[in-house]
C-alpha cells in the first residue's frame, strides 16, 4: 500500500521527511535542556520500539529520534504524552489533545546553558526562564530560535540565535566593606573589560564599561560587591547561520528586566505575522527584519511596552557577518602569485 | 543565675524591648547577596527584628567587624591638625554569637589590648560596649573543630540562648538583663550545653617540639599552586587581626585627608610588600605556613593558647577547597614522623 500523507501537517507535528523513503524522525522538545532523567527512558523506549534504537542529540538540546516508519506516528504521539505533560503543559503550554503529539514545530526548542542551577557564573536559573518562555510562546508556527544564557560567557551561543537572552547582574557596592584588595579590579581587567579602577583604596565601577558579568562579585572576599536583586538581561538579536549571510547577533536591548524580555519576544509574533512573505515556505525572522529595517522592527516590538528605567535600546544595528557569495576573495591557493 | 523559656512571640517582645536601649548585632541572612546568584549571604549585621537573626546556619563572615571593622578611619588630617572621629553609634551593643566566636573575640583582645603596653584605643572603645548573648551550639557544623582548639566552651556571656523549634530558652548571667527577660518569660531550668565532639578529628602538633626544618618542609609546597591568594580565609576568620594603614587624600587637596586601617591578610598579595619593592612571602605555600604557625604555634608561645578557635570558616569559604584543619593534621603527621605525602 502506498503511503499518502499530508507532508505539511506532518512537519507541523514535529516529524520530518528524511532521506529514507517512508521513514520519518521525531524531534523531542526539551525547553532549557534540562529534564528529569526518568524522561530519558521514554525517549529510549520510543527509539527502541518505533525507530532503530538510535537517538540524535540536537544542537538545540532536543532529541531527534530517527528511522521511524511514518505509519507509526500515531503510536509515537501516544508515547510522547508523558513528555508533553511535564515539559510543555506543566510550563503552561495549552495542548488540546495530548494524544496527538506536538501541536507545532516552527518555534524551535528554547535552549539554555546550565545556568545557576550548577554554574557559579550563572546570574539566573536559565532553564527555568526557558521553560517559562516555552509556556508563553509554544505552540507557534513561525521559525524563531531563542536561547537563554546565564552570563556573558554565552556558553549556549545566544549570539547565534534570533533572540539571545543573556543574563547579567548589576554589581552593587558596599563602601564600608571594601578593603582595597583589588581582586575585583584585577579580574575585571584580566577577564572582562577593565571596568573597575581603584581610587583611594576603594573599587570604583565605570558603569559604561561594565557588562554585568558578575566576576567582581565572585572575586570579592568581603562581599563588598553583591548582586542587585533585580535581575537584568541583554537581548542580542538576529544572529544566524544559514546559506546566505551567517552573522552574530548584536545587542538590541541592554539592562532590561525579565518582564521586558518576555513582552518583547511576545510582541514579535504579530510583527512576523504582519510582515512575513507568505510565498516562502517559512521565512526566517532575521530576513524579515532585513526587509522591514531595524526601525520598523524596533517600533513594533516595543509597542506598548514600558521599559524599566535602567533599560538601554540600540540606536542602530550592524551585524558582523559575511555574505556567502564572496568568490572575489577565494582563490586557488597553489596558483597564487606571491 | 536564672533561666526562662519563651515562645517566639514572647522572645520578639524581649527583643524589641532590648532594641530600645541597645544596638543589636548578630548573624543575619541577607537574601540573594551570596557569592553566587540566588544564594543568601549570612553575615554579621545590625538586627532590626528577631527574624533577622539567623540561628540555623553558620555565618560566612565572622562577628569581628563589630570590634574591628573592615575599614576604620582613625583620624582626619589637615595640614597641621588632626581629629579623631567619634563613634557613629555610641550605644551599648548586644552581640549574638556562638562559643567559638566569643573565644575568638577574646583572642582579638590579646592582640589589641594585651600585646605590649599600649591598648589599642580604637578597638578598646568598641570592645567595651559589647555584651555577649551566646547562641548555644550543641552539634558542630561542617568543618568546625572548636573542641580540638579548646574553644567550644565559654562562660563569658551575659546570657546564653537555645533556639529550639518551638521555644527559646535563655539563661541569664548578667543580672542587669534579668528584668527584660523575667517579665515576659516562664521560669525554667535551662542550662546551655556545648559541643562535645568535632565532626572531624584535628590533631594539634606539640609546640614545644617544633624542629626548625619544618619551616622549609615540602609539606607547604602543594599550596604554592593550590592557593590563589584570594584572602577569603583571612577575611572570614574571626581571629585574623591584621590590617594595613593607609592615608588617603581628598581629591583637589594636597594636605587634607584621613588615615584608615583596613583589613589585610597574610594570604593576600601585597601583604609583605615593603618600601623598595621587596616582598618576602611571594609563594603561597610560605603564606600558608605563616598562617598555620601563627594560628597554632607562635600565638600559643606568647599567650599560652592557640589563636585559631576552630570555627572552620576558612574551610567553608576557600574557593580552592584548601582545608586548614587538614593542613594542621598534615603538619602533625609530618612531625610525628608519619605520612610523607607523595607529591
Ligand atoms: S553562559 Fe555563563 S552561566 Fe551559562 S554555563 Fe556558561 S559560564 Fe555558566
Ligand atoms: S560585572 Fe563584570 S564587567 Fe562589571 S565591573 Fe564586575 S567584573 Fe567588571
Ligand atoms: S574585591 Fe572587594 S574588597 Fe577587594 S577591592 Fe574589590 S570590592 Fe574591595
Ligand atoms: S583559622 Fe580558620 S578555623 Fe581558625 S579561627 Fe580562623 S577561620 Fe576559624
Ligand atoms: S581562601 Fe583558600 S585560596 Fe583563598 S587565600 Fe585562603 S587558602 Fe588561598
Amino acid at each position: 500500500m502506498s503511503l499518502d500523507i499530508n507532508r505539511k501537517k506532518v512537519t507541523k507535528n514535529a516529524y520530518r521527511v528524511t532521506k529514507r523513503r517512508n521513514m520519518t524522525a521525531i524531534r523531542v522538545r526539551v525547553p532549557g535542556g534540562h529534564l528529569d532523567a526518568e524522561h530519558l527512558k521514554t525517549v529510549a523506549e520510543i527509539a527502541q520500539k518505533f525507530g532503530d534504537g538510535n537517538v540524535h542529540i540536537t544542537i538545540r538540546q532536543g532529541f531527534e529520534i530517527p528511522n521511524i516508519p511514518f505509519e507509526k506516528m500515531n503510536e509515537v504521539n501516544a508515547a510522547l504524552k508523558p513528555l508533553l505533560e511535564t515539559l510543555q503543559c506543566a510550563n503552561g503550554v495549552v495542548i488540546e489533545n495530548l494524544d496527538n503529539g506536538y501541536p507545532g514545530a516552527g518555534m524551535r526548542n528554547i535552549s539554555a546553558c546550565i545556568g545557576n542551577r550548577v554554574c557559579p557564573f550563572g546570574n539566573v536559573d536559565t532553564s527555568a526562564l526557558a521553560a517559562k518562555l516555552e509556556g508563553q510562546l509554544f505552540p507557534n508556527d513561525f521559525h524563531v530560535k531563542i536561547a537563554v544564557t546565564g552570563c556573558p560567557n554565552d556558553c549556549i551561543k545566544a549570539h547565534m540565535q534570533d533572540f539571545g537572552i543573556i543574563a547579567i547582574c548589576e554589581p552593587q557596592f558596599d563602601y564600608d566593606s571594601c578593603i582595597g584588595c583589588e581582586a575585583c579590579a584585577n579580574t575585571c581587567r584580566r577577564k572582562v573589560t577593565g571596568a573597575i579602577t581603584m581610587r583611594n583604596g576603594k573599587a570604583v565601577r565605570d558603569v559604561r564599561r561594565c557588562i554585568g558579568c558578575g566576576e567582581c562579585v565572585l572575586a570579592c572576599p568581603t562581599s563588598a560587591w553583591t548582586r542587585n536583586q533585580t535581575k537584568f538581561f541583554r537581548l542580542v538579536i538576529m544572529g544566524r547561520t544559514g546559506k546566505k549571510n551567517p552573522r552574530l547577533a548584536v545587542p538590541f536591548l541592554n539592562w532590561v528586566t525579565e518582564d521586558v524580555v518576555m513582552k518583547v519576544i511576545k510582541n514579535t509574533i504579530p510583527y512576523i505575522d504582519k510582515h512575513i512573505l507568505r510565498c516562502l515556505a517559512k521565512e526566517h525572522i532575521g530576513y524579515i527584519v532585513d526587509r522591514t529595517g531595524y526601525d520598523t522592527f524596533r517600533r513594533e516590538v516595543l509597542d506598548g511596552i514600558e521599559l524599566n528605567s535602567e533599560a538601554k535600546v540600540a540606536k542602530t544595528l550592524q551585524w558582523p557577518g559575511y555574505d556567502t557569495v564572496n568568490d572575489a576573495n577565494m582563490k586557488s591557493y597553489n596558483q597564487r602569485k606571491v | 543565675m536564672q533561666s526562662f523559656d519563651f515562645n517566639y512571640q514572647q522572645f520578639a517582645e524581649v527583643f524589641a524591648r532590648l532594641g530600645k536601649k541597645f544596638r543589636l548585632f548578630g548573624p543575619k541572612r541577607v537574601p540573594g547577596r551570596g557569592r553566587f546568584s540566588d544564594t543568601d549571604l549570612i553575615t554579621y549585621a545590625d538586627l532590626q527584628n528577631p527574624e533577622d537573626l539567623e540561628t540555623a546556619e553558620k555565618s560566612y563572615l565572622s562577628p569581628k567587624s563589630i570590634v574591628f571593622p573592615p575599614d576604620e578611619t582613625t583620624f582626619y588630617f589637615t595640614a597641621d591638625q588632626f581629629t579623631e572621629p567619634e563613634l557613629s553609634d555610641n550605644r551599648e551593643t548586644i552581640v549574638f554569637l556562638r562559643p567559638c566566636d566569643i573565644n575568638g573575640i577574646e583572642r582579638l583582645d590579646r592582640i589589641f589590648l594585651e600585646n605590649g603596653k599600649v591598648k589599642d584605643p580604637y578597638y578598646q572603645r568598641r570592645r567595651e560596649k559589647l555584651h555577649f548573648f551566646m547562641i548555644e551550639c550543641r552539634e558542630s557544623f561542617e568543618n568546625c573543630f572548636c573542641v580540638a582548639m579548646n574553644a567550644n566552651r565559654t562562660d563569658n556571656f551575659a546570657t546564653a540562648i537555645r533556639f529550639a523549634p518551638e521555644k527559646v530558652s535563655v539563661m541569664i548571667q548578667n543580672e542587669s538583663f534579668l528584668e527584660a527577660f523575667a517579665e515576659v518569660g516562664k521560669k525554667s531550668d535551662f542550662v546551655p550545653e556545648f559541643v562535645k565532639k568535632d565532626s572531624k578529628a584535628v590533631n594539634l602538633p606539640d609546640v614545644e617540639d617544633m624542629p626548625a626544618d619544618i619551616f622549609s618542609d615540602s609539606l607547604w609546597d602543594e599550596y604554592d599552586s593550590r592557593c590563589i591568594a584570594c584572602g577569603r580565609c583571612n577575611t572570614s576568620c574571626v581571629t585574623c587581626s591584621c590590617f594595613s594603614t593607609v592615608d588617603i587624600f581628598y581629591p583637589d587637596s594636597r594636605n587634607c585627608g584621613e588615615r584608615r586601617r583596613v583589613w589585610d591578610g597574610c594570604h593576600l598579595d601585597g601583604f609583605t610588600d615593603m618600601a623598595g619593592g621587596h616582598s618576602f612571602r611571594k609563594d603561597k605555600g610560605d603564606r600558608m605556613r605563616f598562617k598555620t604557625f601563627h594560628k597554632i604555634y607562635d600565638f600559643r608561645k606568647r599567650f599560652s593558647e592557640d589563636m585559631c578557635v576552630g570555627c572552620g570558616r576558612c574551610d567553608d569559604v576557600c574557593p580552592e577547597y584548601i582545608s586548614f584543619s587538614s593542613c594542621i593534621n598534615k603538619l602533625s603527621d609530618r612531625l610525628s614522623g608519619g605520612k610523607k605525602d607523595e607529591e
